[in-house]
């Protein structure tokens, strides 16, 4: 017998979860959020670097960040909490003529959808990033609406929103299994209880495959690792988030930018990728960091490095997320694979995924689900990874 | 203005060319190579920033580089201005706020990162890993041992005091800043043995490797057995003013003192009367600086008896079962509120006392700094600990400790097959010992006609005296060096017992000349112009009790030993109870000006400025993840990495009534201390005045 009733069961605590689980509560569902650890957004939400942008190159993508973009520049405004926004803009500045053509083809697609995005030549760069490296600098993408907050401030805010409007969390409480019978999910059994539900969000993030296969699902979601760094807090220099997307001797891309405190914030993607979920620090991550960012700005080799830290990308085969409500038992909907973005998108997915769960998607909600679909081929690949 | 120390009774002089430099466009003076913050104080400046979240001014507080508070700007970088030397022409600014992007530097090139395998990584060479690294260089084991400072030896080299403990275990009767360089100089003996100076480990990661930045230089370090010796940070304490210029920790203090042998102050009051406190006290005083008093909450000092006999002698008022109120002032620290508390340490109403202070030193215990040592260990490292890092003791047990360390290292590597002996543990918990009971004067039970009289009634390990008598009279069993010594035998006044006491708790009698007016000999190394012959001084017991007036005879210098005797002319009946000459008179406190606090602004995350009121808001309101706590006030997101704030916040949750088992830890990440973008790079350049310099024209 459960425990407890409930009109939905969120399992996760973060990114994606908490959101949802405000969104959901505000329409009046029963809501219960369950997490394995000690409070809200400790597994890969806190690990985020911040960044909230919807330059991506596909449109179901661009759609949910250009949703996220309004949640987090009006949340203030709205709700009061200060949650760190900048709206600084995403910068991905050029240095080969291969990368200006892929950037520039996808310029058409992002316009397309409606993305305040466009092309500057080396000056307007310069401008944005003072003191980046002008040798064979081309110019670059940039666009002004994408920003950042702070995933702390950000993910309490979520929290405390959600249990103002009713929700329930239990935290420290690991699921062991799924309530499911005649094809349909009834509820979930965790180390402390077991509640019962209709519908169970599995929004797991880098564990979202393991709760899946509770459900006898196979989802092509598994972790991999990159490492970020935070600075010392200095006067505002730079506004946007610098992208560069050039491989380095042991990664790919890498990006920083100045949070509102601040500080910059870093991260790079490793090459060959680091399979796995240990987050555990190495030493191969400073020094192939610093030495591509002061390439990049030379005057960043005096910025003191304050801590580091390393989080996981629950990732898919094509870069896209998983979000799907018809794949499985009846009642279970899959919000994983967010590919590290699970904090840019998560707000926004979170009224597709409710309107999706009472049956009354739009039409916009239906083009977004159709390219985050579990059936789907996963034969492409996200180039703004 | 210099408040140099010119004249040390233990410390030589320090040398060093005299050069130019600037703080917020004063022409100042400083010598060559001392660190920034030394150089302000000896100029008097004791406010070095503003804080950038309230504006309030800092000064130091860790002296140790391992908080950021005493960061000023130096040539336009934000640097840490107790670990940046200071250089001519440089021009040193009050850090206002955040820095702004450092000045452009023209980067040369990126360097490779080196790497290098060990057998043994010592990190820290204080007297444990100094210790630990001797035992692996006598076996020839390939052994790096690295200290942050320029110079070997940890807290030995602050310390100016005699040591307790045996002689053959433990250098015992030895000063700390002399053993520092006995174990130098025995290290050098040992090839196999490296010594990186200037050199941090900055972090240790899953890849077994240590990051290590030597001399600017960033490098990764793969050693077979890792050992932290890397000692112990000071407990901080919240009350209301905890945070004005002039409130730091003993260790601070001991190291502008004893170290750079500059004055920072002129009256001083301590918190704490464990033996750090105690000895932070007569090392001002051996500075030439009036300690106001010393508070302690418990009902007696928890440090050595003989270290606060010491100080109560030459006049220190010493307030057991006190409290800190508050500290007050308008940009430094001008007075201190102290009370008296209760049995369960709440302050007692209208016991409120006031004083006039510059400097309040928190010496209210130490906490390990262990945080490599746990990581090494999730990380699969063959990981050691010794010292201070392990467990909390007095530099006695921490060189012994290093040793069995060592012994356990060398098995580790198969160099050694036997284990670690069983008496060494015994010898090492007796030389942790805390301070035992104290038993009751005697009085005398010979008519010898010169006789030492021990004022050492207090168990605690040390047996120097017993050691040093010529004539074997004075006896503590070999067995237990815990028990007080008693005289028992011949007398020959050689005074061999009263210049190695560590706890100048040794007088001589000498009742040969005339047998009413003796002779009383007292050790004495607060100042060799402090005292002079003909003086007429006021005797105390050993205590610090008054016993009248008398005038000083003779002076002997026992120059290679830095202690005078002084020679008094004591009554006869006296003679035997005299301890020592008091040199300053008790300081009376007045009413205190403010008579209420608002607790919850008190400041517990110095870094971020996050209160009390806060933290207790969000413990309230359910929060029992630190990381959420964190995530929350940003309490412990700081440049020190809640170093301070972490104990503090645990103590809060106490007083909260939460228990250890509900709360989740902060989680521990690296960097141990912020290090430039740069040094991971092994970035070669030059700053834009070097630029300049370089620069030939057309």
């Amino acid at each position: 017998m459960a425990d407890k009733n409930y009109d939905v069961l969120i399992l996760g605590a973060g990114s994606v979860g908490t959101p949802l689980a405000l969104e959901l509560a505000e329409k009046g569902r029963r809501v219960l959020v369950l997490d394995e650890l000690a409070s809200a957004g400790q597994g890969q939400n806190k690990e985020a670097i911040g960044g909230v942008r919807a330059t991506h190159s596909d449109g179901a993508k661009i759609k949910t960040g250009l949703r996220s973009l309004e949640v987090f520049s009006t949340w203030h405004e709205r709700r009061g909490d200060d949650i760190g926004w900048l709206k600084g803009g995403y910068c991905f500045p050029v240095y080969t003529e291969s990368d200006e053509r892929l950037l520039k083809e996808m310029l058409k697609v992002q316009q397309a959808f409606g993305l305040n995005i466009s092309w500057l030549g080396p000056e307007e760069i310069k401008k944005l990033a003072p003191g980046i490296s002008p040798c064979d600098l081309r110019g670059g993408t940039y666009a002004p609406d994408d920003g950042s907050a702070s995933p702390l401030l950000s993910g309490q805010a979520f929290y405390r929103a959600a249990v103002k409007a009713g929700a329930e969390f239990r935290f420290n409480e690991k699921v062991t299994g799924l309530d499911i019978s005649g094809g349909a999910v009834k509820g979930v059994m965790t180390d402390k209880g077991s509640y019962a539900a209709a519908a169970v969000v599995n929004a797991a993030g880098a564990k979202g495959a393991e709760i899946a296969a509770m459900a006898g699902m196979t989802v092509p979601v598994r972790p991999d690792c990159h490492e970020a760094g935070i600075t010392e807090p200095l006067k505002p220099f730079l506004k946007p988030m610098i992208v560069d997307i050039r491989p380095g001797d042991k990664s790919k891309n890498y990006y920083f930018y100045q949070n509102s405190e601040g500080q910059l914030v870093f991260c790079l993607t490793p090459n060959p990728p680091v399979w796995g979920d240990d987050c555990r620090a190495t030493s191969e991550f400073l020094p192939e960091v610093s030495r591509r960012m002061i390439n990049l700005m030379p005057q960043l080799s005096g910025v003191k490095v304050r801590r580091t830290w390393r989080g996981l990308y629950p990732m898919t085969p094509d870069g896209f997320p998983i979000v799907d409500a018809g794949a499985g038992p009846e009642g279970f909907v899959l919000a994983v694979g967010m590919c590290g973005q699970g904090f840019m998108l998560g707000p926004g997915l979170a009224p597709t995924i409710a309107r999706v769960m009472d049956g009354a998607p739009t039409e916009e909600d239906k083009e977004i689900l159709h390219g985050f679909r579990l059936d789907r081929e996963f034969a492409g690949m996200e180039k703004l990874k | 203005m210099s408040e140099r120390i010119e004249e040390h009774m233990i410390l030589p002089a320090r040398e060093g060319a005299s050069v130019q430099f600037t703080f917020g466009g004063r022409e100042l003076e400083a010598l060559d190579g001392e660190m920034i913050s030394t150089a302000l104080f000896a100029n008097g400046i004791k406010i070095f920033s503003r804080h950038h979240r309230d504006g309030s001014p800092q000064g130091i507080f860790c002296a140790n580089g391992q908080c950021a508070q005493c960061s000023v700007l130096a040539d336009g970088v934000s640097v840490k201005s107790c670990v940046t030397p200071v250089r001519a022409g440089m021009k040193v600014e009050e850090l206002r706020g955040v820095p702004g992007l450092p000045p452009a530097v023209c980067v040369q090139d990126a360097g490779r990162i080196e790497e290098l395998e060990t057998d043994a990584l010592i990190l820290g060479g204080g007297p444990s890993g100094l210790a630990a690294a001797i035992e692996l260089g006598k076996l020839n084991v390939p052994t790096i041992i690295l200290d942050d400072k320029h110079k070997l030896g940890g807290k030995l080299v602050l310390q100016t005091h005699k040591f307790f403990g045996s002689i053959e275990d433990c250098y015992a009767g030895t000063r700390g800043i002399d053993i520092a360089d006995k174990l130098t100089d025995q290290l050098k003996e040992y090839p196999s043995v490296k010594v990186w100076l200037n050199s941090s480990c900055v972090a240790v990661f899953s890849d077994k490797k240590a990051g290590i930045v030597r001399d600017g230089t960033y490098c990764l370090v793969r050693p077979k057995a890792i050992v932290t010796a890397a000692g112990a940070r000071e407990k901080s304490l919240p009350f209301p003013g905890n945070t004005l210029p002039g409130v730091y920790g003993a260790g601070a203090f001991q190291t502008l003192v004893n170290r750079d042998l500059v004055r920072p102050s002129k009256k001083l009051f301590i918190v704490g009367g464990g033996n750090v406190g105690l000895i932070a006290a007569y090392h001002a005083m051996q500075a030439g600086i009036q300690v106001i008093g010393l508070i302690e909450a418990q009902e007696r000092c928890g440090g050595y008896k003989v270290h606060e006999d010491k100080i109560r002698r030459l006049g220190v008022p010493v307030y057991t079962r006190h409290t800190i109120l508050r500290a007050e002032g308008k940009e430094e620290l001008e007075r201190v509120t102290i009370a008296e508390v209760d049995r369960k340490f709440t302050p007692l109403p209208g016991t409120e006392k006031t004083f006039e202070a510059d400097t309040l030193l928190i010496a209210v215990g130490l906490n390990p700094i262990n945080e490599f040592h746990q990581q090494a260990l999730a990380f699969g490292m063959n990981a050691f600990v010794c010292g201070d890092a392990e467990d909390i003791a007095e530099a006695s047990a921490a060189m012994f400790s290093g040793k069995i360390t060592a012994h356990k290292v060398l098995k580790h590597l198969g160099i050694m097959a036997g284990p670690v002996p069983a008496f060494w543990y015994e010898k090492l918990e007796t030389l942790k010992s805390r301070p035992g009971p104290t038993g009751a004067a005697k009085e005398r039970d010979h008519d010898r006609k010169v006789y030492p009289v021990l004022h050492c009634l207090q168990e605690i390990p040390c047996n120097p005296c017993a050691t040093s008598c010529p004539k074997k009279s004075i006896k503590i069993p070999v067995e237990n060096i815990m028990a007080a010594p008693k005289f028992e035998g011949e007398c020959i006044g050689c005074f061999k017992c009263l210049v190695v006491c560590p706890g100048l708790a040794i007088t001589i009698v000498d009742r040969r000349k005339d047998e009413s007016a003796p002779t009383v000999s007292v050790p004495f190394e607060i100042g060799r112009g402090a005292v002079k012959k003909g003086d007429e001084l006021e005797l105390t017991d050993w205590e610090g009790r008054p016993l009248g007036r008398a005038k000083v005879v003779d002076i002997r210098d026992f120059k290679a030993d830095s202690t005078l005797i002084l020679q008094l002319a004591a009554d006869g009946a006296i003679s035997d109870r005299v301890a020592g000459v008091r040199l300053y008179a008790e300081e009376k406190p007045g009413k205190p000006a403010i008579t209420r606090d608002s607790p919850d602004e008190t400041v517990i995350c110095r870094c971020e400025r996050v209160t009390l009121g806060e933290i207790r808001r969000a413990l309230r309101s359910g929060v029992r993840d630190l990381n959420q706590l964190k995530a929350v006030t940003r309490a412990g997101m700081g440049a020190c990495g809640s170093k301070t704030c972490n104990s503090l916040i645990l103590s809060i949750c106490r007083g909260e009534g939460i228990k250890p088992e509900e709360l989740t830890p902060m989680t521990q990440r690296p960097l141990l201390m912020e290090t430039e973008l740069g040094t991971f790079a092994n970035i070669k350049c030059r700053t834009a005045m070097e630029e300049k310099a370089g620069w030939s024209g057309f």
